[in-house]
């Protein structure tokens, strides 16, 4: 019964993933919506703006540098929390 | 383990390992790559010394105190660059809005507070792939040792 429960939110979930995933556009398509002028200005402008030949390492480090210290404290909780967990013993 | 061929290979090959895991950090803003994957990768090779020789020389190496001040003063350094953006009159973490000088591009010292932010996040993933296999391999014997 419970199994029966289990499958049955599982294959709505696969129905919803599916309907999702059908309906977005191709990569790479000029006509996407993501094409806007945020990545032509990524595109065109880092080099000038930010002196980095690599345009990734200028939008994590520059651009959306908040984003990356949000990531790297992640990274310290999870690991003082280890720690503090692993020290108790 | 205790594999003569392993120890053997391994003394040879971990210089080379941290030099590239090395260059794939401090070259952040000019190849592919970066702090993560670099980080990952000389993180990586201190697994592999305590692997391959037994986990005393490798705490020996790398005791358990200074990981841990690596791990802080990567993710100090990080926060320092920000707030030296403040201190010099831009916005947190403005790179060239703050009049951190650029460089011409292409150049090792180049692109500003990148490459500062990349080697922080490097020595940061390195000391925390590090911090981790040492906690989780250590026995309760060993555990009372490094105090």
């Amino acid at each position: 019964m419970r199994k029966l429960l289990v499958l049955f939110f599982l294959a709505v979930i696969m129905v919803v993933l599916v309907a999702t995933v059908i309906e977005m556009p191709t990569i790479g398509d000029p006509a996407n919506v993501t094409n806007n002028e945020v990545p032509r200005r990524y595109v065109e402008a880092s080099l000038e703006e930010t002196g980095a030949l690599n345009v990734i390492a200028s939008i994590i480090t520059d651009y959306r540098a908040f984003d990356t210290l949000g990531e790297a404290t992640v990274l310290f909780v999870a690991i003082a929390a280890v720690l503090s967990n692993l020290k108790a013993h | 383990m205790e594999d003569v061929i392993v120890r053997y290979v391994s003394r040879f090959i971990l210089p080379f390992v941290q030099l590239y895991g090395l260059y794939v950090v401090l070259h952040g803003h000019l190849s592919p790559g970066g702090g993560f994957s670099g980080g990952a990768v000389i993180g990586a090779s201190m697994i592999l010394y305590a692997l391959s020789f037994n986990l005393a020389a490798g705490s020996k190496k790398l005791s358990h105190d200074v990981s841990s001040i690596l791990e802080s003063s990567g993710a100090l350094i990080f926060a320092g660059m920000g707030l030296l953006s403040i201190l010099l009159g831009g916005n947190f973490l403005a790179n060239r809005a703050a009049g951190i000088p650029l460089g011409t591009p292409g150049n090792l010292f180049s692109s500003g507070s990148i490459a500062i932010i990349t080697f922080g996040v490097g020595i940061k993933v390195a000391s925390t792939m590090i911090t981790l296999f040492y906690s989780l391999i250590e026995e309760e014997g060993h555990s009372h040792d490094h105090h």
